[in-house]
């Protein structure tokens, strides 16, 4: 595979993302209820300041602002017909920063969830999730995206749906969930569940991992149990700093950046080759994430314990996997087959 | 699970034992199976509300227990609410017949600037399967349009939702506005979302936080449950 990526990879060890969009957007004044990807047309400039922020400390990648760049999304503000538009102009304002930074940097054109629930329980099927996607795809590639970067997904549906679209476009691509439900997704998919799903693809992605979720250590702990799995396929890992707090009025979130470094560390020692931030995670996080990575000596793998004493508790007893996969209901268990 | 015991005969199973069967089958989704009991039990002269309260709450009890203990997760609790949503069909134009008393209402709706609905669809779909009456008001709403709700369903139950930390403060402006208005104290007001927690439920002047959609239930069903033994009437 020819991509700015997969090349990349080859020859570094590990790569350092990006950090929050939607944390920083609202620093630059967006308003929330509004779509950040109108800002693409309405506001280029802040775009390209919020990518180069990226760049300038240290990132190798950075996600477009599209991550509800899709039709379902922006049906909320009455733009869905705008959706490949959007996107690919996200993706040309990322080429010009990329382009411009002397160095190899990737642009990874973000695909977010639909936000709606799969037939039969919900109204999304199938055909209409792989359209919606396959029509964000082809914008992000016209503006020059290097791969396509799906994120915070929770359902397998949809991202086997993502996948499929990928395919249509021809696009490389990497694929992050979401586990924040007592260390699973929302659906309930464990770290072990998603790495067969990621291995059983047709067109499996490049990288694949964790991004937002709960904080740092419960990210930590998906990282370690897709590393359990003996995947050689790299491990992507997007924590959020910290966990928002409520101060007078404000929110913030209380990752500092020098416990988001010693998060990059844990990561890269926990198996993870691509580190980077999600929510809360700001410019002054991605400086002392790069500067620690790029500094500190790799460790043996941390163990849990290890963990939750530098990053702090984690959010539940057991996530799902290994011999103390939590709770099971008794059964009567005496149905029809 | 042997031969012989692969199929269940509903009729056949004396009343404990049916009703422990539809906690399974409102446990594993199945939606006929959960019709076929509801009307088993009325054939045989149960009362639409104990069929509701027994049988059916009674199971969602069991699969919200468990969603909260990370036993089950959401599609399996889609499933459950399905079943007993085609239970509820066959009993709520009984239940209005028989003048039998409400579980409680509820009005629901993420709040001004806010998009996201998924958390917030959760617990309406909990909350009706544990046998509340809901009106949803969807997303980003105003405090205009929770007030105009209150005023016109007349709930026991306030629930707003937020998932990102710029929205979570307008719930707030929603309670401070009831506050002004003199409703306050009218209302249970609980609130949820995923950057919420407990201590900002208390500082915003909530009744309660609630982590998820089975907490949300339960709290629901403390909260009214008290409100009736004080003797305020809501029906």
């Amino acid at each position: 595979m020819t991509n700015a990526l997969s090349r990349l990879l080859e020859t570094r060890d590990w790569l350092m993302a990006d950090g929050a969009t939607g944390t920083n957007l609202f620093n630059m004044g967006l308003s929330s209820g509004d779509a950040p990807e109108l800002w693409n047309t309405e506001h280029p400039d802040r775009i390209r300041t919020l990518y180069k922020s990226a760049v300038d400390a240290g990132s190798d990648i950075f996600l477009t602002n599209s991550f509800g760049g899709n039709a379902s999304r922006l049906k909320l503000h009455d733009a869905q017909h705008r959706a490949r538009e959007l996107s690919r102009i996200s993706a040309e304002l990322g080429r010009e920063v990329a382009d411009a930074s002397g160095r190899v940097v990737v642009v990874a054109g973000s695909v977010g969830p639909t936000g709606e629930i799969f037939a039969p329980m919900g109204p999304l099927t199938h055909e209409v999730a792989v359209e919606i996607f396959h029509e964000q795809a082809e914008g992000l590639k016209e503006g020059g995206a290097d791969v396509l970067w799906l994120e915070t997904i929770s359902a397998p549906e949809e991202y086997r749906a993502a996948a499929e679209a990928f395919a249509l476009a021809g696009m490389p691509w990497c694929g992050t969930m979401s586990f924040d439900t007592a260390g699973r997704t929302m659906m309930g998919v464990t770290s072990a569940d998603m790495v067969d799903m990621v291995e059983a693809l047709p067109n499996p992605p490049v990288a694949f991992g964790a991004n937002c979720g709960v904080g740092a250590s419960d990210l930590l702990r998906t990282v370690l149990g897709f590393a359990a799995q003996g995947t050689e396929r790299p491990i992507i890992a997007k924590g959020n700093a910290g966990i928002p707090k409520y101060h007078d009025g404000h929110i913030h979130y209380d990752g500092t950046p020098e416990l988001m470094a010693e998060y990059a560390v844990m990561a890269r020692d926990c198996g993870a080759t691509i580190i980077g931030g999600c929510c809360g995670t700001m410019p002054e996080h991605l400086e002392k994430m790069h500067e620690a990575l790029s500094t500190r000596p790799r460790g043996p793998r941390p163990t849990l314990d290890e963990i939750a004493e530098k990053l702090g508790g984690f959010s539940s007893a057991a996530d799902g996997t290994g011999e103390d996969d939590g709770p099971k209901r008794q059964r009567r268990g005496r149905r029809r087959g | 699970m042997s031969e012989e015991e692969d199929d269940i005969i509903l009729s056949e199973l004396d009343d404990e034992e049916l009703v422990q069967q539809m906690f399974d089958d409102l446990y594993d989704g199945l939606k006929e199976e959960i019709e076929e009991g509801v009307n088993i039990l009325l054939e045989r002269g149960w009362a639409p509300y104990k069929v509701l309260t027994e049988a059916l709450v009674g199971g969602m009890t069991i699969v919200g227990n468990d969603f909260r203990d990370g036993i089950l997760f959401v599609p399996e609790v889609l499933l459950a609410a399905n079943a007993m949503k085609g239970g509820m069909a066959i009993l709520k134009p009984l239940l209005a017949e028989t003048g039998a008393p409400r579980m409680g209402a509820m009005v629901i709706g993420t709040v001004k600037g806010d998009i996201h609905d998924i958390g917030k669809n959760l617990v309406s779909m909990m909350m009706e399967g544990a046998g509340f009456e809901v009106v949803d008001l969807g997303i980003n709403n105003p405090v205009e349009n929770y007030l105009e709700a209150l005023e016109e369903h007349k709930p026991d139950i306030l629930g707003m939702s937020a998932l990102l930390t710029t929205t979570m403060p307008y719930m707030k402006v929603v309670i401070d506005t009831m506050v002004e208005q003199g409703i306050r104290d009218d209302y249970v007001v609980l609130v949820g979302g995923a950057p919420l927690n407990e201590e900002f439920g208390k500082a915003i002047g909530a009744n309660a936080y609630c982590r998820d959609a089975a907490v949300a239930v339960e709290t629901a069903k403390q909260f009214v449950a008290r409100k009736h033994n004080q003797g305020v009437a809501t029906v």
